[in-house]
């Protein structure tokens, strides 16, 4: 007898559940998602897209990409081609801070929420999830400060890598290191130049940096697909155990290999995988908001991961592959 | 006057003067260690340069060099990560560059349509298919696997670093083969004069089809020490500005873009003056941005020079510039 209660109670608790799930479904079901990166192909990128269309195919709502492969021209048309289209969200990673300014606007305007990655634009809209470069650029340059300022015994000489100059993420991080470096005298810039995100250019500044200043102490890169080229500079000129070098990125398994052969001395990394899912909840947050933009801007700011040998152990990378089994 | 001043010599001596200047005024920039480091950086692009010579002596152009380096280098790395043996790999990879070369030189020698347009959409194929079909990424890392092939971009020979050294081979190659070979001559008449060659019993199409072939062998090598010095293959590089650059040796040391002029040496000087001239703003720890104005500056100086010195007469008014 108990147990047929057992089991009638069992059936209505499934049945409830079954009806839930069911609204769940229907409520995210003919949305649309739509994500315009800079480029796909890169750890980034992918990594990303593969978490956003793992939630969509869960919760059974549209997921699309629309790749501009670096170029901003095109990514300006898909962004004025969705506006028309009318996904409920639209994700983008800004190029820079103004390409992109007004048709966020426009986005927003016609009841599309924006969520931006990473890269801000100087129009803000509902939703940013990203690193904070300046606050990146301070503490790889107290590491610096740490590794080769007054009191290490080191020569408090040091080197940096940018991106492209104009770009937001250089800016950024240039200030957060001069606002650091301003205090500490002790460290001595050598030499500060743009290689424009390309790795042969970086090894090729490094190689001539390093011979010209035999006693560098550290270097400070922008990112980490550029600064293998760094890296190999330095360890070509057989100072690895000598410089060290601090980069940025996110966090993916080319961090883990290249801090275990000592390329990298640390990296900064702004986890791809919680910044997808903070984009995640932003996205049903957008969905059940209704179309009009929300009053407050919601800002997620990735907390940064310090990768290095030390930490590799626990913390560890991830890799695409896991990524993209996970989202089938 | 003219006949000894010409555009090869003007930047021989803009090279030599900036090297001298660089040499008094820049400490560290006369050692041993530094010039190595010098040819080391534009070993690559002098490369390139000797297959871009190649096909621009016989009047053709190759705008695909560029992305027949990335695409069949990173094919080669991502191929021997994902479990195929590296010997087949790397063979996949030199495979897939010369069936582009080829399929350029088919384009132009028989299907008759200009190098400058068949070598463009060549690139943009190349470039689109091996990013989005043949690769997994955009980025493809030197990997364990593909660990030997490391001493092509860091090893050294008795001290000198191994990209020099093959510089040094394919200009040696090149030069032979363009001064010392029928071959060699054939390519220089097709450039003088394509139909005249062929009139002569020049076999002007199969030459045409092994020029690109030689210059996709070039960029495949090139590709090969970018690599494996930078532990990773950027497909992206085909954006860059890269193949301006190799254009930029190749007629800033004197070759004619209308074909029949020049050789190897020409390329070397070209190449030598981006060297020094990269190299001692390097140590002047210019921005990148300026280095690109300076070096434009220069280049262009160069060019207004030799025309004042060499200026244009009938016959090059015939033969026409690009």
């Amino acid at each position: 007898m108990r147990l047929r209660h057992f089991l009638t109670a069992l059936a209505a608790f499934g049945l409830t559940l079954a009806a839930a799930s069911a609204q769940t479904a229907d409520q995210y079901k003919g949305k649309t998602v739509a994500f315009v990166p800079v480029a796909l192909g890169y750890d980034l990128e992918d990594g990303w897209s593969a978490i956003l269309k793992h939630q969509a195919d869960k919760l059974g709502y549209t997921y699309e990409v629309r790749n501009p492969n670096l170029n901003s021209d095109v990514g300006a048309q898909a962004i004025s081609q969705l506006i028309t289209e009318k996904p409920t969200v639209l994700v983008i990673q800004n190029p820079d801070v103004q390409v992109y300014s007004r048709l966020i606007k426009k986005a927003e305007k016609a009841g599309i929420h924006v969520i931006q990655i990473n890269m801000k634009s100087v129009a803000p809209s509902d939703y940013f999830v990203g690193a904070d470069y300046v606050q990146l650029g301070q503490q790889a340059a107290d590491m610096m400060v740490q590794k080769c300022g007054a009191g290490s015994g080191k020569s408090g000489k040091i080197a940096i890598v940018q991106g492209v100059l104009t770009a937001a993420a250089s800016v950024l991080q240039m200030q957060g290191i001069d606002a650091v470096l301003s205090k500490h005298p002790d460290i001595k810039v050598v030499s500060n130049q743009a290689a424009d995100w390309d790795s042969s250019k970086a090894r090729a500044i490094m190689q001539t940096v390093v011979q010209q200043n035999p006693d560098l102490c550290g270097v400070v890169g922008f990112w980490d697909s550029m600064d293998v080229g760094t890296g190999s500079a330095i360890r070509e000129a057989g100072k690895a155990a000598q410089v060290f070098l601090v980069t940025s990125g996110g966090g993916s398994d080319t961090a883990c290999t290249n801090i275990d052969n000592g390329t990298f001395g640390a990296e900064l990394s702004y986890d791809v995988p919680r910044q997808g899912s903070d984009m995640n909840k932003d996205i049903l947050a957008a969905m059940t908001a209704g179309p009009a933009p929300d009053a407050d801007k919601v800002t997620q700011i990735t907390p940064l991961k310090v990768l290095s040998k030390e930490t590799i152990g626990t913390t560890g990378c991830w890799t695409l592959k896991q990524l993209q089994a996970a989202a089938g | 006057m003219s006949r000894n001043l010409n555009q090869e010599r003007i930047v021989l001596a803009i090279t030599i003067l900036l090297f001298a200047f660089f040499a008094l005024t820049l400490p560290g920039f006369l050692t041993v260690q530094n010039v190595l480091t010098l040819l080391r950086s534009v070993s690559v692009l002098g490369i390139l340069g000797v297959g871009m010579a190649i096909v621009v002596v016989g009047r053709g152009i190759d705008l695909a060099i560029v992305a027949i380096m990335a695409v069949s280098v990173a094919l080669t790395l991502d191929q021997s990560a994902h479990g195929v043996p590296l010997g087949l790999a790397t063979l996949m990879g030199f495979g897939f560059a010369v069936g582009c070369g080829v399929v350029s030189g088919l384009l132009i020698a028989y299907a008759e349509v200009p190098a400058i347009f068949a070598t463009l959409a060549m690139a943009a194929i190349i470039a689109g298919f091996g990013q989005s079909r043949l690769l997994s990424l955009s980025e493809i890392y030197v990997t364990p696997a593909s660990e030997p092939l490391g001493w092509i971009g860091t090893g050294r020979v008795l001290g000198v670093p191994s990209p020099v050294l093959i510089l040094a081979a394919v200009a040696l190659a090149g030069f032979v083969l363009l001064r010392a070979t029928k071959l060699g001559r054939f390519i220089y008449a097709i450039g003088d004069n394509p139909r005249a060659a062929h009139v002569t019993g020049v076999p002007v199409r199969p030459i045409i089809v092994l020029q690109f072939a030689l210059s996709a062998i070039t960029a495949f090598l090139a590709g090969l020490i970018t690599a494996t010095s930078v532990s990773s293959m950027n497909t992206r590089i085909v954006d860059s500005t890269l193949i301006y650059d190799i254009i930029l040796v190749v007629v800033i040391g004197g070759i004619g873009l209308s074909g029949g002029k020049g050789g190897i040496r020409n390329v070397i000087v070209g190449t030598l003056l981006i060297g020094v001239l990269q190299n001692g703003m390097t140590i002047l720890d210019t921005p990148y941005d300026e280095q690109s104005i300076i070096k434009s500056v220069i280049l262009l100086f160069a060019i207004v020079a030799d025309s004042i010195v060499n200026p244009r007469d009938e016959q090059t008014a015939q033969q026409g510039d690009i």
